[in-house]
């Protein structure tokens, strides 16, 4: 019966996870605040940069990449500048700006430890069976979790919703570079290796060229779910379209949201048909 | 000496494989050592010797090993024991770094799929092997497009493999060992993935660059023709083990045991038997001391209509037939030397049956193998037919 009742009593796990976030700010503090500082300062530089870049000339600079990147059709051309026309006749020019920056830097940090990070499992059974779990962790809880620890390491504000994206927005590009690497044919890596290739050569001229097509569709993966993570990152203070969609909510302005909403979406398509595309581009270049 | 040679070398593929290896020591069957520890037995105590400038052909159906055998010459496979040594290196224990300075160095390998990179051109994959030793760029490219002009195919340099038909793909993948120029080729099932008419092209333009480069060629091949056509010597592989090695001649005459026996069952042997093979002991006539009697007697005896003539050195002459025999005899003259006659077809021991088969049913008299101007045999049109139709029957009841 004692035995019943001790395990009635919970075991304080929220109480350790607590103390060991404590221990965790406390020891890294100093670290935490010069990336808090200077990363905000290095994207503020970023957008305010980019939202003094006219409109229309960012609209062209877009839509002549669009024309290019998807073999020189102008769907997606013209989509982009119809798409951008609205956003800036709604008045939402600058959030677009930040949200821009945001989704650039969580994804390319997220791209910089993903893919070594690919390549690490793809090598080593070992990692895999380490890495493979902590993964599914990662894309099973939800996006809000997350805000907790950022919160708890940079306070408010753009820093820590970077870092929340990328925690969200990094397994795909893990798990695509791990794919990808794997899917390449065995006698292909034979024929790289009865040649004398070293680990090095066989990476760079043989492993990541074949699966090239794979890393970048877990890429267009990543930047995908770094632009999901945009609105709950508005929640701790990041700046950007999803903090128009957080105060409607708030204020039950279900038109304001609905624009926002809407922009969003709009970026959305752009961003992944134009990463998508460049996919497209490359591995048939390839053939 | 021998440029590659391997000392009783075994791959055991599983997780228990020092207790198989001790079963291998113990002489226990493939059978058995998979029964008692889940483990295969890929290569079998192998040893072999492949001397410099040979075609040496490992044969054997699939699941014999040669694969393996042939990945443990440059390690893309480990060996479980035993030695290899290319050019009296021990490579068995070579570290990471020494191991690349081999594959680098002494051997390239042409691979059954091709294994061409895709992303690559045709130029940039006859590179590789160049590329990863670091040689510059402009001496890269003239070795690579010498390579691919050897192989016809300089026009393709700037096409991607997917846009080349199987056969150009296989020259490229030759073309990408011969720009390395290392000594030795590894070959595995080179010309397998070929429609017949392109592989037998193949297989003459392999004779033909091998006569002028004198490499050192291992080939593996589970068909006996091409090992025949190709191999200056060849081995036989079963369940792992090496069943025999010889020339293609030997292998054929004297097969080591009834597996052997039934590689040889679907060959053509008409293309691979010489005259040597075929011939039988000649019916002679000595024809400085014997004369119409003796021959008529001999005849009789034999119950043949022709003898062969020779001198004391059994130096060919001529033949001499029954009826001139009998009108020598009825005259009383002593000397044969008169109806000696000469029109009776001479070959070679070493020539191939399949060239001669139409003068051997043409002649009327039998045809003469001689070498260096003595009498070695005699093709007989019945026993040669014969040899040819038993063995295409299945030639095992016939040996």
């Amino acid at each position: 019966m004692s035995k019943l009742l001790n395990l009635a009593t919970p075991i304080p796990v929220a109480e350790n996870v607590e103390k060991l976030m404590d221990i965790v700010t406390d020891t890294f503090s100093s670290q935490f605040r010069f990336i808090q500082n200077n990363g905000a300062d290095l994207m503020d530089f970023v957008t305010s940069t980019l939202t003094s870049i006219p409109p229309y000339v960012f609209m062209l600079i877009v839509a002549v990449l669009a024309f290019f990147a998807t073999g020189k059709k102008f769907g997606l051309a013209i989509f982009s500048i119809l798409g951008l026309l609205f956003i800036l006749n709604q008045g939402l020019w600058d959030q677009l700006m930040n949200t821009f920056t945001l989704v650039m830097f969580s994804s390319l940090i997220a791209i910089i430890i993903g893919i070594p990070l690919g390549i690490l499992m793809s090598k080593s059974k070992v990692v895999e069976e380490i890495l493979k779990p902590i993964l599914d962790f990662m894309q099973t809880m939800p996006g809000f979790v997350y805000l907790i620890p950022a919160v708890a390491f940079f306070g408010i504000g753009v820093v820590p919703g970077v870092f929340a994206s990328v925690i969200f927005a990094l397994p795909p590009t893990v798990r695509f570079t791990n794919l990808g690497i794997r899917q390449v044919p065995k006698h292909l890596i034979e024929a790289a290796d009865s040649y004398g290739s070293t680990f090095t050569q066989k990476l760079l001229k043989v492993e990541l060229p074949l699966s090239k097509a794979t890393i970048m569709a877990g890429i267009n993966q990543t930047v995908l779910l770094s632009l999901s993570m945009v609105v709950i990152a508005s929640m701790i203070g990041a700046p950007g379209l999803g903090r128009e969609v957080l105060s409607a909510l708030q204020r039950a302005q279900i038109g304001n949201g609905f624009v926002a909403g809407i922009s969003l979406v709009i970026f959305a398509i752009i961003v992944d048909r134009l990463t998508q595309s460049l996919n497209k581009d490359k591995s048939n270049g390839g053939k | 000496m021998g440029k590659i040679k391997i000392e009783r070398v075994t791959k055991v593929f599983g997780k228990n494989t020092s207790q198989a290896l001790k079963l291998v020591k113990q002489e226990k069957s493939k059978e058995q050592i998979l029964k008692e520890t889940n483990a295969t037995v890929g290569v079998y105590e192998a040893s072999l010797t492949i001397e410099e400038g040979e075609i040496f052909v490992i044969m054997g159906l699939s699941g014999s090993g040669k694969s393996t055998l042939i990945r443990l010459l440059n390690r893309l496979i480990q060996p479980t024991s035993g030695d290899i040594y290319i050019d009296n290196q021990n490579i068995t224990n070579l570290n990471k770094k020494s191991l690349q300075i081999v594959r680098r160095e002494k051997m390239s390998m042409v691979f059954q799929n091709f294994a061409l990179f895709p992303q690559r051109t045709i130029l940039q994959n006859a590179e590789y092997g160049l590329e990863i030793r670091g040689i510059p760029k402009e001496e890269r490219r003239l070795k690579a497009e010498k390579a691919l002009q050897n192989a016809g195919l300089l026009s393709y340099k700037d096409q991607y493999p997917d846009q080349l038909s199987g056969g150009m793909q296989q020259r490229v993948g030759l073309a990408r060992a011969l720009a390395n120029d290392t000594e030795i080729i590894l070959m595995d099932e080179a010309f397998s993935a070929l429609d017949p008419l392109i592989r037998k092209e193949m297989q003459d333009e392999l004779l033909e660059l091998q006569a002028n480069l004198q490499k050192t060629i291992v080939f593996i091949t589970h068909d006996l023709n091409e090992a025949l056509r190709i191999g200056d010597r060849i081995a036989i592989m079963k369940d792992g083990k090496i069943i025999q090695v010889g020339t293609g001649e030997e292998i054929l005459t004297n097969p080591a045991n009834e597996y052997v026996r039934s590689f040889l069952e679907d060959v053509d042997r008409s293309k691979v038997l010489t005259a040597e093979n075929a011939m039988i002991r000649p019916m002679t006539i000595q024809i400085d001391h014997e004369g119409p009697k003796v021959a008529l007697q001999r005849m009789k005896e034999d119950k043949v209509s022709v003898l062969l003539a020779v001198d004391k050195a059994r130096k060919y002459l001529g033949y001499i037939t029954a009826n001139d025999a009998l009108n020598l005899a009825k005259s009383g003259e002593k000397s044969l030397k008169s109806i000696l006659r000469n029109d009776m077809p001479i070959v070679e021991p070493s020539t191939v049956i399949q060239e001669i088969l139409s003068v051997i049913s043409d002649s009327p008299t039998p045809v003469a193998v001689v070498e260096e101007g003595k009498l070695r045999g005699v093709l007989i049109r019945g026993v040669v037919l014969e040899s040819l139709a038993s063995e295409k029957n299945g030639g095992v009841d016939n040996e």
